[in-house]
C-alpha cells in the first residue's frame, strides 16, 4: 500500500466517458466535476451537505457531491445532470419541470432531477406526501415546493399508463 | 390623436393571438433544467485568481495589526491586502437617502479599517490560485484584535450607558421618522374598545440558493472593468463600480446571467464584491469572489428585526377608528449604502393598516445600530411586518367583539368603489379591489365549511386554526422610492426593440431575470404588440453593454414597468413596420396590420412576411423609394408619473393545526388571491405567490438568526438556520382578480412580492385562531413549537 | 468552505488500517461514509493530517444473521439497512428509524458504524443499539474486543474507542418471541437531528426505553411497564440547545415518550 498522499490520481468513469486526472485528495467530487472536468450543471450551495444542489449519481445511487471526495469514486461510474440530459434518461422529469414550471432560477434544479429520478426508479408510484417527503434533501428556494410536486406526480403517472 | 394612440388602438390583449393572459411555458427553462446555466461561479476567465477573506469573529474590535507574512508564503497565494490598503484605491460610500429626513450613516469601506463592527465583517483580502489555497493562508493570516463592547440590544441601543458604535455621532440611532394625523389620542379616548399588543418579529435572511459571487475582470490596457455579477440591477452596479473606484462608467460593464435566486439579497452593496473588484484592478487579471454558505450567513444582508407596539381602537359595531404603532428596529453597523436601511422601517409606518378605512394613525419609527450584520432590503420589505401587525390587531379586536374575522374584514376594507384613496400615512391607491379579492378568497377556501369542520373537531380535541390576511403590495415605484433621495437608481426603464435582418424580434430590456420569468413575459407582450409568434422573440437582460439604462428588477417593477417600455417600444416598430409595408404593397399603414407574423392589408391575408420585408430593408434598399429610410430598431422608455407607487393588494388565507402537546404548527392548506392588475402569465404569477409564500413561512415559523449575547451568529449553517423544506409545506391555492392599472397601457402591476407580504399575517392570526379558546396568543415571529408551548403555559 | 489539505491512504484490510491509525495516532481519522466528517472538514473544524479511507475493506461490510444475533458491518450503509428485509423482520425497530435519518443522498453513503463512533446524542443509530443491548466490535493492534452498547456511548461525541481502535461491527441479540418496538422522534423538518426521540422495545421483561436529543447521550429508562417509564421519565435532565430549551426538552420527552410507548401496549 501506498504512504498516504496529499495528491492522487483518480480514474473513473463520467457520464459514459472514462477520465483520469491528477488532483489534490480535498478536491471533493463536485469541485472535480464542476472545475476539472467543467461539468458545472453540478452546483455547490452550501458545502455541508445540506441543501442538495450537488446531489449527483456515483454507481447508481444519488450522493451529495460535496461529501465525497474525487478520490473515493476512483473507479466508480459518475452521473451527472448533462450525462443524464444527453443520454435522455431524464427528458421525460425536464419535460415535465418546464411544463409545471417547477424551477425558476434552476439552482437546485440538477440536484432536484437527481433526487426525483432517484424516487420514481425505487417507487414508480409515489403519493404527494411520498414525494415530499423523498425532496425533503432538496432544498428549493424559489418555487416552494407545489410545482416541482406536480411534475414528478405528472411524469408517475404517465409512466403507470404506460406500464399497464 | 397621436401615431402612438392610433397603433395601441390595434392591439388587443384578448385576442386569441394574443400571449398577454396565457401560462406560456418558459423559453429559458429547458436550458436550466438540463445544467446548462451560466451561473457566475461556472464562469472561468484566463489567469483568474480567487479570492477568499479574513473575517472578524467578533462583533466589535479595534484592529490593532495585522501579519500576513506566514500567509503570504504559503503555496499559490497571489497577494494579501488589508482593509487599509482597500481604502486607497475605493472611495467610501454612505448609504443614506435625503429624503429619510434626518438618516444618518458614517461613510464605509468595503473592508473594515481600524475597527470592526460585526461578527463577519471582511478584514483581509487573501488572493490565491484557488480557493482552496485561499482559505488556507486566511488562515495563517494573524490580526490582533481589542475586542471592544457591542451594541446587541436594539431596546437599549439609544441610551447613553449602551457602547456607542460611531464616535462621530451622538448615539446609535440612524433614522427616525414619525406620521400622525393628529387625531389619534382622541379617538383612542372616546372609543369603544382599545386592543394593544407588542409583537416581535426574528431577524432572518434570504438563503439564496446559489450564495452571493462575483467576478471581477479589469483590462488596465483599456481601463475597462467587465464585472459578472448575480444581481438584479446591473446599471445600478455600473454606476457604483464607476464611482468607487475612479473608473470611467461607459468603461465599466456589469453582466448578469443566470441567477440562482436573489429576493433583493443580491442589490445591495456587499465589501466583499466591491473588494473583488478593487483587486482585479491592483492585480490587473480577473478576480473571482464566491460566498461559501458560512459567509452568506455572515454577510448576506438579513431582515425583519422588528419590534412593533400596536394599538387599535374600534367602536362598539367593529369599525375601525384609529391605528397606532411603534416601530423599533435594529440594523447593521452602517446603512446598506445606496438603498439604505430605513427603507423597511419607513414602509412599516407607510404600509400598516392600508387596507382598511380608519382615519387615525400615528406611526413611529426608530431605526437604531447594531454590532450585528447589515440589514436592508429583502423580498416585500417592511409588508411582511405591516401586514401581519395590522392583520393581528384587527383579529384581536374582532376577537373581543366576538365579531367573525373575515366579517371584520369586509366592515372595515375600503370599499372597492371608493377610489382613488389616499391613506391616513399618505400613501394614494389608484384602485383596489379588497372586497372582491376577499370575497374570492372566502369563497375559494370555502370559509364556513371550515368553520364548521374546525368547531367539531375542537370537540374531539383537535386544534384548528384559520387565519386571513388582507394585504397592500408597493409595485411599479417611480422615482419617489430612490432617486428623489439621491440614489442613483433608475427608476425609469427602457426597451431597444428591432426587427432583424430574418425577420426575427430582439427586445433588450433594462429590467432582468432571477427565474421569475422577465424574459418570458417580456416575449409574450413583444410577441403580442406585433403579432408574431412568440418563437421569433428574443429578449436580452442583464447585461449593460446590451440594454437600455434601466433599474433591473426590484419592488416587482419588471413587468409593471419593465412590460411597459417593451410594449411601447413594439408598438412603435409596428408602426415603423406598417411604414414600410405600406411603402412595399403601395397602400397606406392604417389599412395594415402584422397577423402570425405577416405585414397584411387588414382582414386579408394578402401581404408580406417580415422576413421578406426585413430582406427588403436590410439587402435589397433598391426596391425601395430614394427618399424613405425604413427604422427598424426603436428604442422607448417608461417610467411611472401619476403615483408614487402603484400598489397592487390581494388576500391570503390560511388552515393549520396545533398540536398543543407539542406545539408543532403544522399547515394544512393556503390560499391567495392577488390583484396584481393584468396578468401577463397567470402560471408564472401563480409560481411567484406560491414561492414568496413559502418564505413568509420561513419567517413566520421556522427562519430566525439567532445571536448570543456577544454578538455571535449561533446558526449559520444548513443544518441550524431552517429554511422550509418539502415534507412541511402546503398546497397552496392561488387566484386573480384583475384590476388593469391606468398608469400605463399595459395595465401589469407587479406581483412577485405579495405572496411574502401577506403570508405571516395570516399564517400568526391562524396559529392564534387555534390557541384562542384555550387562552393563549403569540406574539412573535417565528412561531416556534416552544413559543407556542410558552403561549399555552405548558413550559416556563 | 474547501477542506484543509490532508494526506490520504486508502487501507485494503483492517490491519492495513489500525497500522496507519497506530502510525499517524493524533494526525489520523478515519473516512467511513463521511457525511458527518467531511462537513467537519468543510468547516475546518476538524483538520486531520491524514485521513484513512476504510470504505473499501470488504470485511466491514455486511448484514449477517445468525441463530442467535444480527450482525451488522460496521460500513454497513444506512440504505442497505433501509432496504434489508433481514433488518426488517429481525430488528424492526431499526427499520422504523431508517426513514428519519437525514435524507435518501445521505443514507446512501453514511454508514452504521460511523453513527455509532460518532456518537452524537440526537442521532437514532446509537438510541437503537442501545435500546436493543448491541454490543459493539472494536478492533485494535492488541485484537478484538467487545463493548456493550450501554458502556460504548460515553457522552458528546465520545465513545469507549481508544485511539487507534475501529468499530468494525455491532451485533444485536435476536428479539425474543413476542417482543414489540417502537420509534418516535421530534423534528422540525423531515430528516432533521431529532429535537427528541425514543426507541423502544417491549418484551415479557418489561419496557426498555431510551430517550435522545435530550443530553449527551442517549438515556435509557426501564420499567416493568410502559407507566412504569413514564413516570421516570421526569429523572432525565436534558441540556437545552438552538432548537429547544431543556424544559421545552423534557416536555417534550413526556409527550413523545406518552405517544410512542403505547405502540408497545
Amino acid at each position: 500500500m501506498n504512504a498516504p498522499a496529499e495528491t492522487v490520481e483518480v480514474e473513473l468513469t463520467v457520464n459514459g466517458e472514462r477520465v483520469k486526472r491528477t488532483v489534490p485528495a480535498r478536491t471533493n467530487l463536485a469541485d472535480f466535476l464542476r472545475l476539472e472536468l467543467e461539468l458545472t450543471g453540478t452546483h455547490v450551495g452550501c458545502e455541508h451537505g445540506v441543501c442538495g444542489a450537488c446531489t449527483v449519481r456515483v454507481d447508481g445511487e444519488i450522493v451529495r457531491g460535496c461529501l465525497m471526495f474525487a478520490v473515493q469514486a476512483d473507479g466508480c461510474k459518475v452521473d451527472t445532470v448533462e450525462g443524464l440530459s444527453d443520454s435522455r434518461e431524464i427528458e421525460e422529469l425536464q419535460s415535465a419541470f418546464v411544463l409545471t414550471n417547477a424551477l425558476q432560477c434552476g439552482f437546485c434544479t440538477p440536484g432536484i432531477l437527481m433526487a426525483a429520478q432517484a424516487l420514481l426508479r425505487d417507487v414508480p408510484n409515489p403519493s404527494r406526501e411520498q414525494i415530499r417527503e423523498f425532496l425533503s434533501g432538496n432544498y428549493c428556494r424559489c418555487t416552494g415546493y407545489q410545482a416541482i410536486v406536480d411534475a414528478i406526480a405528472a411524469v408517475a403517472k404517465a409512466r403507470a399508463g404506460r406500464a399497464r | 390623436m397621436s401615431d402612438f394612440d392610433e397603433t395601441t388602438k390595434t392591439l388587443n390583449f384578448d385576442a386569441p393571438n394574443s400571449y398577454v393572459g396565457r401560462s406560456v411555458t418558459r423559453p429559458n427553462a429547458r436550458r436550466l433544467a438540463q445544467g446548462r446555466g451560466q451561473y457566475v461561479d461556472d464562469i472561468v476567465l484566463p489567469r483568474m485568481v480567487h479570492v477568499a477573506y479574513v473575517r472578524s469573529p467578533h462583533a466589535h474590535a479595534r484592529i490593532l495589526g495585522i501579519k500576513p507574512k506566514k500567509a503570504a508564503a504559503m503555496p499559490g497565494v497571489v497577494r494579501i491586502v488589508t482593509g487599509a490598503e482597500i481604502a486607497m484605491v475605493v472611495k467610501p460610500y454612505v448609504g443614506v437617502l435625503t429624503h429619510l429626513a434626518g438618516m444618518r450613516s458614517p461613510p464605509q469601506y468595503p473592508l473594515a479599517v481600524d475597527v470592526a463592527r460585526w461578527q463577519g465583517e471582511p478584514v483581509v483580502a487573501v488572493v490565491a490560485e484557488s480557493r482552496a489555497q485561499a482559505e488556507d493562508a486566511a488562515e495563517a493570516v494573524e490580526v490582533d484584535y481589542e475586542e471592544l463592547p457591542a451594541a446587541l440590544d436594539a431596546e437599549r441601543a439609544l441610551d447613553p450607558s449602551e457602547p456607542k458604535i460611531h464616535k462621530e455621532f451622538d448615539s446609535n440611532l440612524c433614522f427616525t421618522r414619525t406620521v400622525d394625523t393628529g387625531g389619534v389620542d382622541a379617538a383612542m379616548k372616546s372609543a369603544h374598545l382599545v386592543v394593544e399588543d407588542t409583537i416581535h418579529f426574528g431577524r432572518h435572511t434570504g438563503v439564496t440558493m446559489e450564495p452571493r459571487a462575483v467576478l471581477a475582470d479589469y483590462n488596465r490596457a483599456d481601463e475597462s472593468m467587465t464585472v459578472y455579477h448575480c444581481g438584479q440591477s446591473p446599471h445600478m452596479v455600473q454606476g457604483i463600480v464607476a464611482s468607487r473606484l475612479s473608473l470611467d462608467e461607459h468603461r465599466v460593464r456589469i453582466v448578469a446571467r443566470d441567477v440562482g435566486g436573489s429576493f433583493g439579497i443580491k442589490i445591495h452593496t456587499y465589501g466583499d464584491e466591491i473588494a473583488a473588484c478593487a483587486l482585479s484592478l491592483m492585480l490587473n487579471r480577473p478576480v473571482k469572489f464566491a460566498a461559501d454558505r458560512y459567509e452568506s450567513f455572515l454577510s448576506d444582508i438579513h431582515a425583519r428585526d422588528h419590534r412593533v407596539k400596536a394599538k387599535l381602537a374600534v367602536d362598539r359595531e367593529g369599525n375601525m377608528l384609529a391605528l397606532e404603532i411603534d416601530d423599533l428596529t435594529g440594523v447593521g453597523p452602517y446603512s446598506m449604502f445606496p438603498r439604505s436601511s430605513g427603507v423597511e422601517c419607513n414602509q412599516i409606518l407607510n404600509l400598516t393598516g392600508g387596507p382598511y378605512k380608519h382615519k387615525e394613525y400615528r406611526a413611529k419609527g426608530t431605526v437604531v445600530f447594531q454590532n450585528k450584520n447589515m440589514m436592508c432590503q429583502y423580498r416585500a420589505v417592511g409588508h411582511p411586518i405591516a401586514i401581519a401587525v395590522a392583520e393581528h390587531m384587527v383579529d384581536q379586536a374582532a376577537a373581543k367583539l366576538g365579531i367573525d374575522p373575515a366579517e371584520m374584514r369586509r366592515k372595515n376594507l375600503i370599499p372597492d368603489d371608493a377610489y382613488p384613496y389616499k391613506s391616513p400615512s399618505g400613501m394614494r391607491f389608484e384602485a383596489l379591489s379588497h372586497h372582491a379579492c376577499m370575497d374570492k378568497l372566502l369563497e375559494l377556501m370555502d370559509y364556513d365549511q371550515l368553520r364548521r369542520g374546525q368547531a367539531d373537531l375542537r370537540k374531539k380535541g383537535v386544534c384548528r386554526g384559520i387565519g386571513l390576511s388582507s394585504f397592500i403590495e408597493v409595485t411599479n415605484p417611480s422615482p419617489m422610492f430612490y432617486g428623489v433621495g439621491g440614489a442613483r437608481i433608475a427608476a425609469q426603464d427602457g426597451c431597444t426593440i428591432k426587427l432583424d435582418a430574418n425577420g426575427s424580434i430582439i427586445a433588450a430590456t433594462g429590467v432582468t431575470e432571477q427565474g421569475q420569468g422577465t424574459e418570458t413575459i417580456m416575449a409574450q407582450i413583444a410577441a403580442t404588440a406585433l403579432g408574431v409568434e412568440m418563437s421569433c422573440v428574443k429578449v436580452l437582460t442583464g447585461d449593460t453593454d446590451k440594454v437600455p439604462y434601466g433599474g433591473g428588477t426590484w419592488a416587482s417593477r419588471a413587468a409593471g414597468i419593465g412590460g411597459e417600455a417593451v410594449l411601447q417600444a413594439s408598438l412603435a416598430l409596428k408602426k415603423n413596420i406598417l411604414e414600410v409595408g405600406a411603402v412595399i404593397l403601395k397602400t397606406s399603414a392604417s389599412e395594415l396590420d402584422i397577423v402570425d407574423g405577416k405585414v397584411v392589408k387588414k382582414g386579408t391575408e394578402q401581404g408580406l412576411t417580415l422576413a421578406e420585408l426585413a430582406r427588403i430593408c436590410y439587402y435589397r434598399g433598391n426596391e425601395l423609394p430614394v427618399d424613405f429610410q425604413p427604422e427598424l430598431v426603436v428604442t422607448r422608455h417608461y417610467r411611472v408619473k401619476d403615483y408614487a407607487f402603484v400598489f397592487s393588494n390581494g388576500a391570503q388565507g390560511c388552515s393549520l393545526e396545533v398540536d398543543t402537546e407539542t406545539g408543532f404548527v403544522k399547515l394544512l392548506k393556503m390560499w391567495c388571491v392577488d390583484d396584481c392588475g393584468r396578468v401577463i402569465n397567470p402560471k408564472l404569477v401563480d409560481e411567484q405567490a406560491r414561492g414568496g409564500i413559502v418564505q413568509g413561512i420561513g419567517g413566520a415559523l421556522y427562519e430566525h438568526c439567532l445571536y448570543d449575547d456577544r454578538g455571535q451568529l449561533l446558526n449559520a449553517t444548513m443544518a441550524d438556520y431552517l429554511v422550509p423544506m418539502a415534507a412541511e409545506m402546503p398546497d397552496i391555492v392561488c387566484a386573480h382578480v384583475q384590476t388593469p392599472t391606468k398608469t400605463s397601457v399595459l395595465g401589469a402591476k407587479g406581483a412577485g412580492e405579495a405572496g411574502t407580504g401577506g403570508a405571516p399575517g395570516a399564517i400568526m392570526n391562524a396559529v392564534n385562531d387555534a390557541l384562542r379558546p384555550l387562552g393563549a396568543k403569540v406574539t412573535q415571529q417565528p412561531i416556534t413549537p416552544e413559543v407556542v408551548l410558552r403561549a399555552l403555559g405548558k413550559v416556563r | 468552505m474547501k477542506a484543509p489539505r490532508f494526506a490520504y491512504a486508502r487501507p485494503a484490510s483492517v490491519a492495513e488500517a489500525l497500522a496507519l491509525l497506530d502510525k499517524h495516532k493524533d494526525d489520523a481519522r478515519v473516512l467511513a461514509g463521511g457525511q458527518s466528517l467531511v462537513p467537519m472538514l468543510n468547516f475546518r473544524v476538524a483538520a486531520p493530517k491524514v485521513l484513512v479511507d476504510i470504505n473499501r475493506i470488504a470485511a466491514l461490510s455486511g448484514i449477517k444473521v445468525t441463530k442467535s444475533h444480527v450482525r451488522i458491518g460496521a460500513l454497513t450503509r444506512h440504505v442497505e439497512l433501509e432496504r434489508s428485509p433481514e433488518i426488517a423482520k429481525h430488528l424492526p425497530l431499526i427499520a422504523a428509524a431508517m426513514p428519519h435519518i437525514a435524507h435518501p443522498a445521505i443514507r446512501n453513503r453514511g454508514t452504521f458504524g460511523g453513527s455509532c463512533a460518532l456518537a452524537d446524542p440526537a442521532a437514532e443509530l446509537p438510541a437503537c443499539a442501545l435500546a436493543l443491548e448491541a454490543t459493539l466490535v472494536v478492533a485494535g493492534k492488541k485484537g478484538e474486543r467487545r463493548v456493550a452498547a450501554k458502556d460504548f456511548f460515553q457522552g458528546l461525541y465520545a465513545t469507549a474507542l481508544k485511539p487507534g481502535e475501529l468499530l468494525i461491527a455491532a451485533e444485536f441479540p435476536l428479539p425474543k418471541p413476542g417482543s414489540k418496538s417502537a420509534f418516535g422522534e421530534l423534528a422540525r423538518r423531515h430528516g432533521d437531528y431529532a429535537m427528541v426521540g425514543v426507541a423502544a422495545l417491549g418484551s415479557n421483561r418489561g419496557v426498555r426505553a431510551v430517550f435522545f436529543g435530550v443530553g449527551d447521550r442517549p438515556e435509557v429508562i426501564e420499567a416493568d411497564t410502559v407507566d412504569g417509564v413514564l413516570s421516570k421519565v421526569g429523572a432525565l435532565a436534558p441540556r437545552g440547545d438552538l432548537h429547544a430549551s431543556a424544559t421545552m426538552k423534557l416536555h417534550l420527552a413526556r409527550v413523545l415518550a406518552g405517544r410512542v410507548l403505547k405502540e408497545l401496549t
